[in-house]
């Protein structure tokens, strides 16, 4: 299961019958198993990791700071959620430390990102302050270093 | 001034490997499965603890044998792995790759005229090294029907007054075949009883897929009669670190540390530096290059039989052999053809000796979309040319 999974995870586009001849494992059980996890949520999607700066479509990012008072019984997880449901999050996690959530949002301007936060995110209840760190520059993202690819470095004919 | 090049190197060949190069340099769009090395980078760790050690100004020569410190960790990892005890004062040797301890091995124990069986085909640089110390290879062919494995009756019937020591090389370039210890055994046996020396070169001992690694000087009476081989190169991808090792007698290892002071002095510190982070640290990292081949290994294996191309298969190193017999062109014609008609670099079978006509090999230490490509060029290359 592990291994069909990590080679979907570095390439969607794998097919069933590809992973079955990479990893010895009957065809069928590949199909069975691929069926299951995207039942059950462990394969959440399938999708295209995109360079938008390549593609001269850059969207302003920027990571949001968040520190909020807990509730009773649901601690974070209410507030959290009223601020992971806006589409302009583009992730948000719970974190140790200073603050408690790191809230990724994405927007077309500084302008769209900084009124999204003062309008929709600070004034939730709950929610005692922000922090925002505007993003400069992307070098690596979910394990793929994101400018091009690393040009060949051997030579053609080796013993 | 006439024969002003030794008659000895006029006898060795230059390596066919290197005949379409040029051409290859010159093309566009070239997949090249003509390679003999890992398509991944040193892992990084490695990289940056031996740019920790530049940076502390370590660019000097190291002792003749190599950093005591690398040679104790070797010992560590031969004794942990195969159950092996070399002393790393006086068993061990650090050389520039296993390239330089293959030539320090025949350099150390051949006198000139002596005779050394090794199978054919085989890794171009096998036969070079011993006439270059002015010796006979002894090639015993071997083929597809046995897995291109190396038969102890094939080698004991060459065995000659002058024959010196057999030579191994398994898991082997070019075809990727690998020997069992069991099989190995019966090599063991004739050299015992025949009282030769065996060179093991397992560089690749680490690239085996389905099988266990074996290590020809762990079958009794073996060790002390073996001369060792070993390297970084292609289980960490540090083939431009040029670090090995050879691992022997003390009586072999001081001749062969003889040589190496005089003609190389010490291997390069920076390269010796990484190799002692990659024994430390560099398991996880391999183990994951390893799996990677395994399954691009299951792929390029599956597509050449799919394809008409039949192949034994290989479970070691990273490599494929396949037959281009149904195509009925010689392995040079369909290696060329195969470069000018479709740009798909493989390298001809006859390379590595006679007894690979009929093959190419193939390397798939490449990226996958390059394999499916790869296979996808030579499917329609193989239909055209099917005899």
């Amino acid at each position: 299961m592990k291994q069909i999974l990590e080679i979907l995870e570095n390439d969607a586009r794998a097919t069933p019958e590809r992973i079955s001849t990479m990893t010895g494992i009957p065809l069928a059980e590949v199909k069975k198993v691929i069926s299951e996890a995207e039942k059950n949520h462990t394969i959440v999607k399938y999708k295209a990791m995109i360079n938008w700066h390549r593609a001269g479509d850059e969207q302003v990012w920027a990571v949001i700071e968040v520190r909020i008072q807990p509730q009773r019984n649901v601690g974070f997880d209410a507030i959290a959620e009223r601020i992971y449901r806006f589409p302009e999050v583009r992730s948000a996690y719970l974190v140790s430390g200073t603050y408690d959530l790191a809230v990724f949002v994405a927007g077309r301007t500084m302008q769209d990102v900084a009124s999204f936060v003062s309008q929709r995110l600070a004034p939730i209840e709950g929610v005692q302050g922000t922090t925002t760190h505007f993003l400069l520059k992307r070098y690596k993202e979910d394990g793929e270093i994101m400018e091009a690819k690393e040009e060949n470095k051997r030579l053609p004919l080796t013993m | 001034m006439k024969n002003r090049i030794a008659g000895r190197l006029e006898r060795v060949p230059p390596s066919g490997i290197r005949k379409y190069f040029d051409l290859i340099i010159s093309m566009e769009g070239v997949i090249s499965l003509g390679v003999g090395e890992p398509d991944f980078a040193t892992p990084w760790h490695i990289t940056e603890a031996a740019i920790h050690t530049l940076e502390q100004g370590y660019t000097m020569y190291t002792s003749n044998s190599g950093m005591l410190e690398l040679r104790q960790e070797l010992a560590r990892y031969l004794k942990n792995s195969f159950g092996l005890d070399y002393n790393p004062n006086t068993e061990l040797l650090i050389t520039n790759g296993v390239s330089e301890g293959l030539d320090l091995a025949m350099r150390a124990i051949l006198d000139p005229g002596d005779e050394v069986i090794m199978s054919d085909p085989a890794y171009v640089a096998y036969p070079a090294s011993v006439m270059l110390a002015d010796c006979v290879p002894v090639q015993v062919p071997t083929d597809c029907r046995n897995d291109f494995k190396l038969s102890a009756p094939d080698v004991e019937a060459r065995i000659t007054g002058r024959t010196k020591a057999i030579l191994i090389g398994y898991p082997a370039n070019p075809t990727g075949a690998t020997m069992t210890m069991a099989e190995l055994a019966q090599i063991a046996d004739v050299a015992r009883r025949r009282n030769l020396l065996v060179i093991s070169d397992e560089i690749y001992s680490l690239l085996v897929y389905d099988t266990p690694p074996a290590c020809f000087a762990c079958l009794p009476g073996m060790q002390e009669r073996t001369i060792l081989l070993g390297g970084f190169s292609k289980a960490y991808a540090m083939t431009g670190w040029r670090i090995g090792y050879a691992a022997g007698s003390p009586e072999i290892i001081a001749a062969m540390t003889k040589i190496h002071q005089y003609t190389a002095l010490s291997s390069p510190i920076m390269g010796q530096m990484a190799a002692i982070e990659a024994l430390r640290s560099g398991e996880p990292e391999a183990r994951r290059m390893i799996e990677e081949y395994d399954r691009r290994r299951r792929v390029i294996l599956k597509g050449m039989n799919d394809i008409g191309l039949d192949c034994f298969e290989p479970r070691g190193a990273f490599y494929v052999f396949p037959s281009i017999r149904s195509t009925g062109l010689s392995s040079e014609d369909f290696a060329e053809r195969l470069l000018m008609e479709e740009k798909v670099a493989v390298v001809h079978g006859t390379a590595f000796g006679p007894s690979g006509e009929g093959h190419i090999r193939c390397c798939y230490a490449t990226s996958m979309e390059n394999i499916e490509e790869a296979l996808a060029r030579m499917a329609r290359f193989v239909q055209r040319h099917r005899a």
